[in-house]
């Protein structure tokens, strides 16, 4: 008889959450190791985000954005596992993954520029270990693993973070990343926002397995499940894998369950496909509302202050989108002359077209 | 100097390469332990160690990821893909993410990668081992594609492409890694990416070709030379992304006819690439139409008829005969 443990495997695993949705704290253990100064500033990365999103919504419906994937309802995921990493730590983002490489250090004009179309965009700046946003669902996934495995030859004490979604995690990218990362014992961490939707196709139509995180085994690496609306959860979660990552203890891969309250990109519409009961449920997860009844009770946050980093939010978006709209326009030759270090004869040539 | 066959040339500039820049790795599916499955890097790993050379599990889109991370780390990649029609498999991370780093990034991260890889027919492999994709490749944007025909070249033009900054595409034809031997240098030398070789002189008619062909259309110009007197040219592209039109053009200018050769399907590939370059460059140069000598558009097939599928120097003499009539 197979000695393969299946019905293990096919138990349901609880997400492990650190507080309560009505703020307390109910897994004290799991509590990360933060003080009242780091609290309050990871609140206010959330409603920065928040209101950012906001405003870069309307933004795109005027026309001063381009392709934008909303992230109102994933400011704990994306907050919180950036919070949890050191500045010399790699991310290799999706899509939808702009909050993580702004609050690492990507100029929020630069991202505004990604959206537009402008490669200027992606022009990170030296010192920060970003990636651009990726769009091939997955890629990314194999990028980190490399980037992994670069501080790992080069004996460097740093992880590479990756994040995809509850799609992602069915491209086969996503199976090879893993398996190369358990093999190689790569310092990388696969966090997978599942927030319930890949565009349009609930989790129930992405996979029969009880849960992402259960994919971790096939491949030798660690799985964890934590509660997405819970910022606390996830920076103990993220903090953990890095720190083993950090010590050559390998890959860990995260799913973190969540919400977009918004739909997939501006150009669809969530009512087609999702509940008004259902969207009912998880904004009374909202995770920015939960961490602030938390704050509130601890006496380091009041309604003032989030009122207050609305404001600071309003003016610094506004700012930065008016310098992301007076960036120089890319040209042709200028294309032409990024593709490759020398340009080519037959290039040198076909720029003369566009003169 | 040494004799060495393709195989081993392309062996030594590996070495010389992992030996002068220590960012130079080399993985693949069996290419560490074993050496690949036609010991195209045997004794590397030995050489070098597991962290230089290695072995990696058997997924090709991961190859090409692990590539495009360490790339952006500082490492210059070697990657094998076994065989050239498992590339479909790698083309996400060879076709979009490796050959538009540099672009997408605005210049900040680049791929100075070498993707390796076994191609051509001619030698009975399995099936989807030996397509010609060389053109699906030079048509992407961002990627160089390079295919030696003899061991000088490919030792130096495998150095060359390790050195380059951007992403080459390596293609080295499984019909000629032991095919025959030629003096080669053991120090390093390289031989410049997008620079085509003129390897027989003649005044009557231009062959351009690269790979396996060259030697075959060889063949056809000893035999056209023989019985009929005439002086074919043949130039060798080396590097099919750039082509090297200059010295296409030069020559044309000389023969005032040419023919084009490659072992792939005939539409759409580098031979049309060729010739609306030529079209472009050289049109009142010509005394007839640049004929295509190409695989059918068919699938590559079976063993069983390969050596009737793929050009041969009768077909090649047949083409070199109608524009020499026109």
């Amino acid at each position: 008889m197979s000695k393969v443990p299946y019905e293990v495997y096919t138990e349901e695993v609880e997400a492990l959450s650190v507080l309560s949705p009505d703020g307390e704290i109910i897994n004290k253990d799991m509590l990360p190791k933060l003080t009242d100064d780091q609290l309050k500033e990871i609140m206010y990365r959330m409603v920065f985000t928040r209101t950012w999103d906001d405003r870069a919504v309307n933004l795109g419906r005027q026309g001063r954005l381009g392709f934008y994937a909303p992230v109102s309802g994933q400011e704990a995921t994306m907050i919180g596992s950036e919070y949890a990493l050191q500045k010399e730590d790699f991310i290799a983002p999706g899509y939808r993954d702009i909050p993580q490489i702004v609050w690492h250090g990507l100029p929020l004009y630069q991202a505004f520029l990604y959206s537009r179309g402008h490669q200027h965009g992606g022009q990170v700046p030296d010192g920060v270990n970003v990636l651009m946003p990726q769009i091939i669902i997955g890629a990314q996934i194999l990028h980190a693993m490399g980037i992994a495995m670069g501080y790992k030859l080069k004996k460097q004490k740093q992880v590479a973070i990756t994040y995809t979604g509850d799609g992602g995690s069915s491209e086969g990218d996503f199976y090879e990343g893993l398996n190369y990362a358990g093999v190689y014992k790569l310092p990388v961490i696969f966090f997978v926002q599942n927030n319930g939707y890949a565009i349009t196709t609930p989790f129930s139509k992405q996979t029969a397995a009880l849960s992402i995180a259960h994919k971790a085994v096939a491949a030798g690496i660690k799985g964890v499940k934590i509660d997405g609306m819970d910022v606390l959860a996830v920076i103990k979660a993220v903090q953990e894998a890095a720190e083993r990552g950090r010590n050559g203890e390998g890959a860990t891969l995260i799913e973190a369950v969540t919400y977009r309250f918004r739909p997939h990109s501006l150009s669809d519409d969530a009512t087609k496909y999702r509940s008004k009961e259902e969207e009912g449920e998880w904004n009374a997860k909202d995770p920015i509302a939960r961490f602030a009844k938390y704050l509130e009770k601890k006496g380091l946050w009041t309604e003032e202050d989030t009122a207050r980093v609305k404001e600071e939010a309003k003016a610094k978006v506004n700012e930065e989108i008016k310098k992301a709209e007076k960036t120089e326009k890319m040209t042709i030759p200028g294309l032409i002359d990024s593709m490759f270090e020398t340009t080519p004869k037959h290039l040198e040539e076909q720029k003369a077209d566009f003169k | 100097m040494a004799q060495m066959n393709m195989k081993e040339a392309i062996r030594d500039a590996l070495r010389v390469e992992l030996k002068r820049d220590p960012n130079v790795l080399l993985f693949g599916e069996d290419v560490g332990h074993v050496g690949g499955v036609f010991r195209a890097t045997e004794g590397l790993q030995k050489e070098f160690g597991e962290e230089r050379v290695f072995d990696t599990p058997l997924a090709e889109s991961a190859i090409g990821g692990l590539a495009v991370g360490l790339g952006i780390q500082g490492f210059r990649p070697v990657a094998e893909i076994q065989f050239v029609g498992f590339i479909f498999e790698a083309l996400d991370q060879m076709a979009i993410q490796a050959s538009r780093m540099r672009y997408r990034s605005g210049g900040r991260y680049n791929s100075p990668i070498v993707f390796r890889t076994p191609f051509g027919g001619g030698v009975k492999a399995a099936e989807l081992h030996t397509d010609s994709l060389e053109g699906l490749l030079a048509q992407t944007p961002g990627i160089k594609v390079v295919v030696p025909s003899n061991p000088y070249d490919a030792k130096g033009l495998m150095i060359a492409s390790i050195r380059d900054n951007d992403p080459v595409f390596f293609m080295e034809h499984l019909n000629l890694y032991h095919a025959f031997r030629a003096e080669v240098p053991e120090n390093d030398y390289t031989v410049e990416l997008g620079k085509a070789n003129v390897v027989r002189e003649g005044s009557d008619v231009t062959i351009i070709t690269y790979g396996m062909m060259v030697h075959t259309s060889v063949k056809a110009a000893d035999e056209l030379e023989k019985t009929k007197g005439i002086k074919v040219e043949i130039i060798d592209l080396r590097t099919i992304s750039p082509i090297d039109i200059d010295t296409v053009v030069a020559s044309i200018q000389k023969t005032n006819r040419a023919i084009v050769v490659q072992e792939a399907q005939k539409s759409s590939g580098v031979a049309a690439e060729v010739i609306a370059q030529i079209n472009e460059k050289a049109i009142l140069h010509l005394e007839a139409p640049v004929l295509r000598v190409a695989g059918p558009d068919t699938v590559y097939p079976f063993a069983q008829i390969e050596d009737t599928w793929l050009p041969t120097p009768t077909r090649i003499i047949d083409a070199v005969n109608k524009v020499l009539e026109f």
